[in-house]
């Protein structure tokens, strides 16, 4: 029998502005060179699905960890009161984010089994930040699971702290893949086609797979949004875009 | 649909009923996202707050869009009425 174990705890990182952050985190244990996945968390919180994913890339052979984007504003609290309080504050600020991020990414290259190689991927409003986190960082690969607001602008009035990116792809660093459905509203079929055209012009590496039948959410396996036929797979081609790039085992 | 679509409100001189019993209410966040509990993908979300005492300090609801109408419906009578006591 091959050697399986994965050890997945709570650990401290250094975020944004050298603060300490809680993050979870997921990895073999066998000692074997392995690349870094960040999860970052969508908007309803560092919740138990997060979780789940975390252990995921683990038990698929790379070292994760997801910082709970709430942590500053709520301490210790139930996720979902976190993120109630994190959206009655604007929500997360991108300079903090990148941080945070690039916290995460640090603390996996300095794993002993590190191979210097950190990929991202988000869902939801962590889909729109894992594609800002290939703008900002030295990562070598962003997945963007249906984020909104890449392009397309928010509502007028809109109070929350979310920008669009359209203008800023000329500058992205990293590949990126990305997982939408063609019955979601945010982003919508348009600004799908809108985003891939961008990547197109400015000559960037992506690759963008788009589901029938499927809406906004559709990983998300304990919700009504979950479709199997996609999600499965969508799982595929993740992780063969980090095989490839992080140079895991697809 | 991840919608970010957030409406706030200060709140005063009004109280809610949360875990730790009942406390005066700050703010109140009104928004269209996932809920945590509800069975649908979407769900109107509220959140009654009172920053002050913590995240903990908070009345959750997630109602059904139906459920949402309906109370708007019966706010709009009851504040009507109150507005001839």
């Amino acid at each position: 029998m091959a050697y399986d174990a994965v050890i997945a705890e709570t650990i401290g990182i250094q975020g944004a502005n050298g603060d300490v952050i809680e993050a979870y985190s997921a990895r073999p244990f066998d000692g074997a060179a392995r690349g870094g996945v960040v999860v970052i968390h969508h908007m309803p919180g560092y919740d138990r699905e997060s979780k789940e994913t975390v252990r995921r890339f683990a038990v698929e052979g790379y070292n994760a960890v997801c910082p709970n984007l709430y942590h500053r504003e709520a301490p210790g609290a139930a996720p979902d009161d976190a993120a109630a309080t994190a959206r009655a504050n604007g929500g997360v600020p991108d300079d903090r984010l990148v941080g945070d991020v690039a916290g995460a990414a640090g603390w996996l290259r300095s794993l002993p089994n590190s191979n210097g190689r950190v990929g991202t991927i988000g869902f939801c409003s962590g889909g729109r930040q894992a594609f800002l986190t290939a703008l900002e960082l030295d990562i070598q690969g962003a997945v963007d699971c249906y984020g909104a607001f890449v392009v397309g602008e928010p509502p007028e009035g809109f109070p929350l702290r979310v920008r669009p990116l359209g203008d800023r792809v000329g500058e992205l660093r990293a590949p990126v893949l990305g997982m939408f459905g063609n019955d979601d509203a945010h982003p919508s079929p348009a600004e799908v086609d809108e985003l891939e055209k961008l990547l197109q012009e400015a000559g960037k590496e992506y690759e963008f797979h788009r589901y029938d039948d499927t809406g906004h959410s559709f990983f998300s396996v304990d919700r009504p949004a979950y479709r199997p036929m996609s999600a499965v797979d969508g799982w595929q081609k993740i992780f063969a875009f980090f095989a490839a790039k992080l140079g895991g085992e697809a | 649909m991840c919608t970010y679509s957030t409406e706030k409100l200060d709140v005063e001189r009004s109280s809610g009923k949360g875990a730790e019993g009942w406390f005066p209410l700050r703010t109140a966040t009104v928004y269209y996202d996932h809920p945590v509990h509800a069975p649908d993908d979407h769900t109107v979300n509220i959140d009654f707050l009172n920053p002050e005492r913590g995240p903990g300090a908070r009345v959750a609801v997630e109602l059904s869009l139906d459920s949402a109408k309906a109370l708007i419906e019966a706010l709009q009578v009851t504040v009507e009425r109150a507005a001839h006591h």
